[in-house]
């Protein structure tokens, strides 16, 4: 007998309770719970860049047109020059200046070297303040976002759902998904937050959108 | 098939609980760390459910979802092979702990290599996997800080989400300075005890190996049955580098981490992180379907492991232990955990969790005094975001606790080991070797120390009186609110 036919044999002998006509639709599951947590009139963007802000990622806010001078700005403040340029990042994007943009496909040794990437996302989760990459045009394969110290990641207003069952229903689940909610960090050494430990230690987000500019 | 001699679980030579237990008792030094740590997550913990109004239409989905899987484990676990077949993963199934490490370390050697980096999992600590890995030559380094620190340390994890809880950051610059140098990168010279620096000194030492690591071993939060996408659930990004640099990733994850569907990740996203770290979400969660062209590794296999679980599916009130999320929300809101600490459980499981899932895992006449390692107090049943009863689950525990320690049951407990381990020629063997060592002792020797432990072991070891169950909620409650913060 197979392992396989092993445990399932294991598992159905165990389950002898449970009726043979039951399907697994027939369990009820209660789904009471809200498809989000945003106050009535909230503002999802609004609440997005505060609720990343907590995690000490540093938010701006900008539109289409500022958009390539707020890069240049956030890449400036960092002092990051070496950077990783995904697949498919949208070439208008690019602020000019003297910074080194190092195109896909990138080794791992060759992103070890840089400063930092910049990168699309797939979708933002405003109650829990996370943005999530799906590697698609402008995102890069997963390691680029991971092994340079440095993640500036541009977010669209429109792509910010609400909430976490909102959000999981734009992803694709058949793509390689990353959700990331601020900088790398651990509390492993008596539990002081620290941040930065393997992946980047620096996150900034820029928010790109129509909607309300608090400071243009 | 499988029997409780080659599960793991538990440390071998560990000391039954009680005894364990008053040893710990004695270390003031441990009980004010674990104190101040379990306080200052219990505060954090309470601080993010509370913002969501839903919580307990969140617990109840969870709990449901959870039983849901349970009575149709079957089905889902068919589904799931499927769907991650067809995505490019290939699946095993082990029986037990010993043949789970028998299909990694040869997954391992397939790849020619013979070093691996590894995520923090639970599941491979309950197998034994990093020992079994070195038998066979092969080097498993753990690269979650807490996990480094225990494995620098040749040390035993103690907590479930911080393992390394018991360890202050001079006792950790200590370690780091003497001992990675034997590992690799070796700490900086002047190295502070500054948590940061410590850090620091962590991600340099792993650096090199993440960047020409070829295989990786994960486990996983949960599986997808019908999409095949498998979840981890991170904070330092450790478990990102293992899970797309290698070229090959091996997942070994217990048969009740399925879920049904991709939207029911929905509720345990919510759930997991603000009863595990307190934080509305983890910093990093992967989630990947078989493999993808051009991005991360080329190979996936996924072991799923049973391993005593069977077993616990079996026990129609022990069952829904199997619904854990592994927050350990009820560690730190335990009253009997923040004193003893985690090592006195002598189990890769700790706490409440531990004292309701390790005698199911092994067979409770295999640690008759787990059960008993609790106040009845009902905190880690309120805690719980999946809704586990832990006490119900311990009162019954107990019962089968005392029926198997009885002299009339003897025979039937022996018949019920027998029943466990006639159907291999080894566990007959070591059955037989077993009886050989008189009534104390029906199982295996040294893997649990003395068996089973006095009964009223626990009631000598608590320094407070022993108030009856109900009111000792109560009296916990109102004590907890009123002298927080004071040493106890
Ligand atoms: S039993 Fe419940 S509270 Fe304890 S670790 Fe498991 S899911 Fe968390």
């Amino acid at each position: 007998m197979s392992s396989r036919d092993a445990v399932l044999g294991r598992i159905r002998t165990a389950l002898a309770d449970v009726p043979s006509g039951e399907a697994p639709e027939d369990v009820p599951v209660p789904r009471a719970y809200l498809r989000s947590h945003l106050e009535p009139g909230q503002d999802p963007v609004a609440l997005f860049a505060e609720r990343v802000a907590d995690y000490r990622a540093t938010v701006t806010r900008t539109d289409r047109a500022r958009l390539a001078a707020a890069v240049a700005a956030a890449l400036t403040r960092r002092g990051a020059r070496r950077l990783a340029l995904p697949a498919g990042f949208p070439s208008e994007l690019l602020p000019s200046g003297s910074w080194e943009w190092h195109p896909e496909p990138l080794n791992v040794p060759a992103l070890n070297a840089l400063d930092g990437t910049v990168t699309l996302a797939a979708a933002g989760i405003a109650v829990t303040g996370t943005i999530v990459l799906d590697a698609g045009p402008g995102q890069g394969r997963r390691a680029l976002s991971l092994v340079p110290d440095y993640h500036l990641c541009i977010v669209r207003a429109e792509q910010i759902a609400p909430d976490v069952p909102d959000a999981l229903a734009r992803l694709d689940p058949t793509r390689p998904l990353t959700f990331i909610s601020g900088p790398s960090a651990t509390s492993d050494i008596e539990l002081d937050r620290v941040e930065g430990v393997h992946g980047p230690r620096t996150l900034d987000v820029i928010i790109v959108g129509p909607t309300r500019l608090e400071h243009p | 098939m499988n029997a409780p001699s080659s599960r793991g679980v538990v440390w071998l030579g560990s000391p039954a609980f009680p005894d364990a237990a008053r040893e710990a008792l004695k270390d003031t030094r441990l009980r004010a760390n674990l104190k101040r740590a379990t306080s200052t997550i219990r505060d954090k913990r309470l601080a993010v459910a509370s913002e969501l109004d839903d919580w307990e239409a969140l617990r109840d989905a969870a709990a449901a979802i959870k039983k849901c899987t349970a009575r149709h484990l079957d089905h889902y676990l068919v589904e799931l092979e499927a769907s991650v077949t067809a995505a490019g993963g290939t699946v095993h199934w082990a029986c037990d702990a010993a043949e789970a490490n028998r299909i990694v370390t040869e997954l391992v050697r397939a790849t020619g290599e013979s070093e691996v980096v590894k995520i923090k999992s639970m599941a491979t600590q309950e197998i034994g996997l990093n020992e079994h890995l070195a038998e066979a030559g092969i080097t498993a380094y753990e690269t979650d800080l807490a996990e480094l620190i225990v494995q620098l340390g040749d040390d035993r994890p103690s907590h479930i989400l911080v393992p390394a809880i018991h360890r202050n950051r001079t006792e950790v610059r200590d370690l780091f300075a003497a001992e990675m140098g034997h590992w690799g990168q070796p700490a900086p010279e002047g190295l502070t005890d500054e948590p940061a620096d410590l850090a620091e000194a962590a991600r340099r030492h792993l650096r090199e190996k993440f960047l020409t690591a070829k295989v990786a071993v994960s486990g996983a939060n949960f599986a997808v049955a019908d999409t095949g996408t498998v979840v981890v659930v991170e904070s330092e990004g450790n478990g990102r580098m293992c899970l797309t640099l290698p070229d090959t990733l091996i997942t070994v994850m217990g048969i009740e981490k399925v879920v049904p569907t991709w939207s029911d990740l929905e509720v345990f996203l919510q759930l997991l992180p603000r009863s595990s770290t307190g934080e509305r979400m983890n910093p990093y969660t992967s989630t990947w379907t078989g493999t993808t062209e051009g991005d991360g590794p080329s190979a996936f296999h996924l072991v799923l492991l049973d391993n005593g679980r069977t077993d616990t599916l079996a026990d129609t009130v022990g069952r829904q232990v199997l619904g854990c999320i592994r927050c350990s929300a009820c560690l730190n809101v335990c009253p009997v955990f923040e004193r003893t600490g985690g090592h006195a459980y002598g189990s890769v499981y700790p706490g409440p969790i531990g004292a309701v899932l390790t005698p199911q895992l092994i067979g409770v006449e295999n640690a008759a005094t787990l059960p008993f390692a609790s106040t009845l107090c009902g905190a880690c049943y309120d805690a719980c975001p999946v809704k586990i009863n832990i006490p119900e689950v311990l009162a019954h525990l107990r019962a089968e606790a005392v029926e198997a320690k009885n002299g009339h049951t003897a025979e039937a407990l022996a018949m019920r080991a027998a029943g466990k381990v006639l159907d291999s020629p080894r566990l007959l063997a070591a059955a037989q070797k077993a009886a050989s060592l008189g009534g104390r002792a029906l199982a295996r020797r040294g893997t649990i120390g003395r068996l089973p432990g006095p009964m009223h072991g626990w009631s000598d070891t608590r320094d407070t009186p022993a108030p009856p169950a109900e009111s000792f909620r109560t009296w916990w409650r109102k004590n907890r609110e009123n002298k927080e913060g004071e040493q106890s």
